[in-house]
């Protein structure tokens, strides 16, 4: 009985650790991330639009329609880059991930008067002073 | 070597089981809104790194935006794309904010109008800034957002240059749209 016991104590800590290595692998390992679904699209240290999302076919899930978004996977270890993006009327922002999908930092545009439909987001993925 | 099958069914079963369903933390719920500002910033959890990553999404930066999602209504019914749905309201203070109907897995939704949502500066307001959108499957007169038939979907409002966060909590402070539904086949 306490064999038993003991024996499924250990089946139940074993899982346990196994649950918490895969959740925090995971994010290496997965082949599909936003990184990767960009790479195939985008070369390094280049604003390349992304083409809008329709019901068929989308870079990533999840994409708002209603903007215009480009991407720039971006790579510091050899200098500084200088980026510079357009701004349209309506709203206009940059936002900085790691290499791992995670979002560090934005910019937005300053706030002004005018009326356009026209927004733009631009995403840049690369991991900072790499 | 049965107790080393057992521990990985387990752990494995359990990892899935809180990706695919959505156990993250740090949630904002207003009433059937939720919200993970924390997805957007360096503190993200493991869970929702591993989630991220998983879907191939990019959350949006807390910098930027903030995301709400509503997978149902007010009442706890899940949202039907072959129901009529009301949503109405006022969203809280934003420089620009859109709406848009995702499959459960986050693709766009097919329709005859390819109309996917609606962006702040394209909707029809009332005389007191509130707006009605009519989610569904046929042709509606004023903001109508086609569902396209689909079983179940959800909608996704995200506010732009926002001052909505982490702190944010429902009520009076941050006013988001109803979900009710309104007729069914």
């Amino acid at each position: 009985m306490i064999r038993m016991a003991l024996w499924l104590l250990g089946a139940l800590l074993l899982g346990g650790i196994v649950h918490l290595a895969t959740v925090l692998l995971l994010p290496r390992l997965a082949s599909q991330d936003a990184y990767a679904r960009v790479s195939a699209i985008a070369p390094l240290n280049s604003v390349v639009p992304i083409p809008p999302p329709t019901p068929d076919n989308a870079v990533m899930p999840f994409m708002d329609p209603a903007f215009a978004m480009s991407v720039c996977r971006y790579d510091l270890s050899r200098g500084s880059l200088k980026f510079s993006v357009p701004i349209s009327q309506a709203y206009t922002s940059v936002s900085f991930y790691t290499r791992s999908d995670v979002a560090y930092y934005a910019i937005r545009q300053k706030r002004h008067g005018s009326k356009r439909e026209a927004t733009n987001r631009v995403p840049l993925l690369g991991e900072p002073g790499d | 070597m049965l107790a080393l099958a057992v521990a990985a069914v387990i752990g494995l079963g359990t990892t899935w089981m809180a990706l695919t369903r959505g156990t993250a933390y740090g949630g904002v719920t207003i009433g059937a809104w939720t919200a993970w500002p924390k997805n957007g910033t360096a503190g993200i959890d493991p869970y929702a790194r591993a989630m991220v990553a998983r879907t191939g999404e990019l959350p949006v930066g807390s910098g930027d935006g903030v995301a709400f999602y509503a997978r149902t209504d007010n009442s706890g019914e899940g949202l039907d794309g072959r129901c009529d749905v009301l949503v109405s309201g006022i969203t809280p203070q934003a420089r620009f904010w859109t709406l848009t109907l995702y499959d459960p897995e986050g693709h766009l939704v097919a329709n005859s109008v390819q109309r996917q949502g609606f962006t702040s500066q394209e909707i029809v307001r009332k005389s007191d800034g509130s707006f009605d959108v009519i989610v569904g499957p046929r042709v509606r007169p004023g903001n109508w957002l086609p569902t396209g038939g689909i079983e179940r979907y959800q909608l996704v409002l995200r506010l732009y240059d926002t001052p909505i966060g982490m702190a944010t909590r429902g009520g009076t402070e941050a006013p988001m749209p109803s979900i009710s539904r309104v007729s069914c086949q």
